[in-house]
């Protein structure tokens, strides 16, 4: 049976993009962050996983307000990048694995998570830095993906204890597909920050140090937190953290820490890194 | 609940964006997501309150538009990840709206059945 042997997650803001294309030497402010990936990289580099399952959530290029779904699974032969306001990317389309897809996708509306599925789909900042961050010399990339949108753009937003109980669905299903393959799954999203607030460059230390650790000992007491919990405790865009609570669900049994890290804030977001092995 | 009025929110110029700002948003919304397309950029660059208004958007929503300004585009139903899209056009960064999505005041919020417990 397929294996989910770790979860990743990451800070995923437009700017990463920008300092992965300039390389460190000239973007010094963002060194310390692309240097913490280091033993992320490794860690892939041995592990060889065949498929990444991404959780992120679209930031208005893929939907609009006439159709957005709450969750929704991408069934395509590959994800491209599109123009998001800025001018058309030149990567390479992401391949695809639609039989896994849609195998996910039974297996989850059998899981009661009634998803909307995505035969097309264009994959923004939020799937696409991750990747470039995790796997910097491979273009096209070797993993097969299969993008899950969650919704952070309107509220209702779904509660972190449904995200959390998504990512739990995933790992059922990806335990049930029978092929020996490996999958990491990665969330995307930032922990706390106040964008646009007078404390915008301080971030919550004390809640992101906290959410690291519960993430990976205690996630069912973040997976309590309402959502206004959260924002209080994370500032506007912490809702973010339900993709990382969501990538922690497809892990089970015992965990552990491959790499963190937190360095300082850039912009006005604070930018993060946990990467957890399954086993 | 006052449909008419936006949330106040924890941040002074921002708003909780749920059905009451999308219904009240949408068309400069759908104009700020039409602006993904380069063709779309070109024909707002030239006349740009010709376009807000081929979206039937409000007077008011079409000055916010052109003086880009944020907390009032966020006051008349604006999104930010859509308004974003016209820091293409401008060539700034989300950043430098000062905004990247809306907060929101939370005793407000908690109140609200959807926020759940």
């Amino acid at each position: 049976m397929a294996q989910v042997i770790g979860a990743l997650t990451s800070s995923h803001i437009p700017s990463i993009g920008s300092a992965l294309a300039s390389g460190p030497q000239r973007e010094s402010r963002w060194q310390p962050f692309l240097e913490s990936c280091a033993p992320v990289r490794q860690w892939l580099e041995a592990q060889q996983p065949d498929i990444a399952v991404v959780l992120y959530n679209d930031h208005g290029l893929n939907f609009f307000l006439d159709n957005l779904p709450t969750f929704a699974v991408g069934a395509a032969f590959d994800y491209s990048a599109q123009d998001e306001g800025w001018g058309v990317p030149s990567f390479p389309p992401w391949r695809g694995y639609p039989e896994l897809s849609w195998h996910l996708i039974e297996s989850l509306v059998e899981q009661e998570f009634d998803i909307a599925t995505c035969q097309e789909m264009a994959v923004d900042h939020a799937f696409i830095n991750p990747l470039r961050l995790f796997w910097p010399d491979e273009s096209p990339l070797k993993v097969r993906t299969i993008p899950v949108a969650i919704n952070t753009v309107q509220f209702p937003l779904p509660r972190p204890a449904r995200c959390y109980a998504l990512g739990k669905a995933i790992g059922h299903a990806i335990a049930a597909w029978p092929t020996h393959e490996k999958v990491v799954v990665i969330g995307t999203g930032g922990l706390s920050h106040r964008p646009g607030s007078e404390q915008e460059s301080v971030s919550s230390t004390s809640f992101n140090d906290r959410c690291m650790e519960a993430l990976q000992d205690n996630p069912e007491c973040l997976a309590r937190l309402s959502m206004a919990d959260l924002l209080r405790e994370a500032g506007a865009q912490g809702a973010e953290i339900i993709m990382w609570l969501a990538a922690r669900g497809a892990l089970h049994g015992k965990v552990s820490k491959i790499h963190s890290s937190y360095p300082t804030p850039i912009s006005n977001t604070t930018v993060g890194l946990l990467a957890l092995a399954n086993g | 609940m006052n449909m008419a009025t936006p949330r106040q929110l924890l941040v002074p110029g921002t708003y909780l964006f749920d059905g009451r700002m999308a219904m009240k948003g949408y068309n400069l919304n759908r104009m700020c997501y039409s602006l993904n397309a380069a063709e779309n950029r070109r024909k707002f660059k030239a006349f740009p309150e010709a376009y807000c208004h081929a979206f039937n958007l409000t007077r008011e929503q079409t000055h916010a538009v052109t003086d880009l300004d944020v907390p009032r585009l966020l006051q008349l139903g604006g999104c930010i990840n859509y308004i974003a899209r016209l820091t293409g056009i401008y060539d700034l960064s989300v950043q430098d709206l000062g905004v990247e999505q809306s907060g929101l005041r939370l005793d407000e919020f908690s109140a609200l059945p959807a926020a759940g417990a």
